[in-house]
């Protein structure tokens, strides 16, 4: 069964979603993340769903789902990439994204993240 | 009304829910469907595809390709034979779930869709009859 | 050519040169065909159409025009009338054609068969329901092209009207213009995304100065564009929006959920600050240099 890769860039792990996601892929990909986040201190968790020509209810619930995991380990997620088709129609199907914050792309992502985690830290030295 | 195309395929694993998407992205670009009808059609039949997997123990997806004089549609029928649904209404509420989903399954579905038809009898299976046109 | 094909049909196979050369008179001496052009286009349409009618076998086969047997004859009705709405014809004027074969027609049943009356009434009674159906099959064709032809135009239109304009560096901007139907603002709003895709501008302003009104589906498409913006990673601001059309959105109960600037410029100024940009007046900051 065909695994889907994670990739890391400096303190995030990028995932690129490219396949035609069955039920187990999923599954397997929500625990190998969690996984790496821990294992590679990851800060930030950027998945691209360019290539993803749907998103329904299933694919967004393990969005969320990663969002939640991951947050409970201290990485921000973000969401690249969504085709403009994706993005109408999940608007129609009244699907929210909670906890998922998104950019239009990998350089914009990493950005996004960086913002957020700098932003935390100065929080943090301020306390 | 005339039936163009009419198919039936086996809903029975998430490979076929794979597949599934496949044909109907394949007739909806046939039916002459905008990019955007495309994806709110396939998405409605991967959610009702998979609640036919998952829920009502496999079945079938019939799916036709209509023409109603200068208009073009596609029908989706997805049948099983499973423990159908006891509270349809409850069912069709947001956020309503056996599992452990979102439960926006079959309200998604039929907001996407232009018609949409439910017949369930407990302990029989489910027939979930969706259409979208041009 | 067996019985059971009606007199009038036997008559126009066998007459047909003496009918075609009528029938051209007859034409060139009601229309205004003009020029010769138009003439041989005429005489070449006269006779595929009286060939066409010598081919047919039974008059039944014009009972149902939809029948595969017809489609000749179809296509080339459906040729005339297109060619006829191009040069600037009415639908009864290109109807015409086809009805005014009853004169050339009568004059040759009255010929051959004027001395039996009842025969005669009978077969006029034929020809002329045949004829009718087929110039009012002409009629309805012609407007099918003609609408085709407005929706292509339209089409066209919706193109050069929704020009989504790069107005800096990751800020777009979308002059809306006139009255907005559902099925134009769908397009134009998923014109708007596929550029912020493609531009990688996480700004796009979004002006309705030049809308006259916003209804219930209108708005409810705006919204939905913006949600949809938003999932993707990029922004929207409203801009232009009338007193008129406050007060309708307020009328309707509509939560608009976005930053809403009075004007364009207000609306650039923000999106510029948002992505980082200052901008400075070179006159000011010369006269009065740094600390």
């Amino acid at each position: 069964m065909a695994e889907i890769p994670i990739l890391k860039i400096g303190d995030c792990l990028l995932v690129s979603i490219q396949v035609d996601m069955h039920d187990r892929l999923a599954l397997a990909l929500q625990d190998d993340l969690t996984e790496r986040i821990v294992a590679d201190h990851a800060r930030g968790v950027m998945i691209d769903i360019s290539a993803l020509e749907i998103v329904d209810s299933f694919i967004g619930r393990m969005l969320n789902n990663i969002a939640a995991m991951s947050r409970v380990l201290d990485a921000v997620t973000v969401v690249v990439g969504m085709r403009p088709a994706v993005a109408i129609t999940l608007v129609e199907l009244g699907l929210g994204l909670t906890g998922v914050r998104t950019a239009l792309n990998v350089d914009k992502g990493l950005a996004l993240i960086r913002r957020i985690i700098d932003s935390d830290s100065l929080d943090a030295d301020r306390d | 009304m005339q039936i163009e195309t009419d198919e039936t395929i086996p809903l029975r694993s998430s490979d076929d829910v794979v597949r599934v998407r496949q044909a109907v992205r394949a007739r909806a670009i046939g039916a002459g469907f905008s990019l955007v009808d495309q994806t709110k059609i396939v998405t409605a039949a991967s959610e009702i595809g998979r609640n036919t997997v998952d829920y009502g123990g496999g079945g079938t997806l019939r799916i036709e390709v209509l023409r109603d004089r200068e208009r073009r549609g596609v029908r989706l029928t997805f049948t099983d034979q499973g423990p159908g649904i006891p509270d349809l209404a409850r069912a069709m509420t947001d956020g309503y779930t056996t599992g452990d989903g979102l439960g926006l399954g079959m309200s998604g579905a039929k907001r996407l869709s232009n018609e949409f038809e439910v017949k369930s009898t407990p302990g029989q299976g489910t027939t979930v009859i969706l259409a979208r046109w041009k | 050519m067996s019985d059971n094909r009606s007199v009038v049909l036997a008559l126009i196979d066998r007459h047909y040169q003496r009918l075609l050369t009528d029938w051209l008179a007859c034409q060139k001496r009601d229309a205004k065909l003009g020029d010769a052009q138009r003439e041989s286009e005429a005489r070449e349409f006269a006779r595929r159409f009286l060939e066409e009618l010598r081919r047919c076998a039974t008059l039944a086969q014009f009972d149902n025009l939809e029948a595969p047997e017809c489609a000749p004859m179809r296509e080339l009705l459906d040729e005339l009338s297109r060619a006829r709405l191009v040069q600037g014809f009415s639908p009864s004027e290109t109807a015409t054609f086809v009805l005014s074969l009853k004169e050339p027609l009568f004059e040759l049943l009255r010929r051959e068969i004027g001395d039996n009356a009842e025969g005669l009434a009978r077969e006029i009674w034929t020809a002329t329901g045949l004829l009718d159906k087929l110039g009012l099959y002409t009629t309805e064709s012609y407007v099918r092209t003609r609408e085709e032809v407005i929706r292509r135009q339209q089409q066209e239109l919706l193109e050069l009207s929704t020009p989504v304009v790069e107005l800096w560096d990751g800020v777009l901007a979308l002059p809306l213009i006139g009255t907005l139907d559902s099925a134009r603002t769908q397009i134009v709003m998923e014109s708007l995304l596929e550029r912020i895709v493609t531009s990688g501008a996480e700004i796009a302003i979004i002006d309705i100065t030049g809308v006259p009104t916003v209804d219930t589906l209108v708005a409810q498409h705006l919204i939905k564009t913006i949600s949809a913006a938003r999932l993707m990673g990029a922004d929207c601001i409203l801009s232009g929006i009338r007193p008129q059309i406050a007060q309708t959105i307020v009328h309707l109960g509509l939560e608009l959920n976005v930053i809403s600037k009075a004007t364009m410029s207000s609306a650039l100024a923000l999106a510029l600050r948002r992505t980082g940009k200052v901008v400075v007046d070179r006159a000011k900051s010369a006269a009065a240099p740094a600390e």
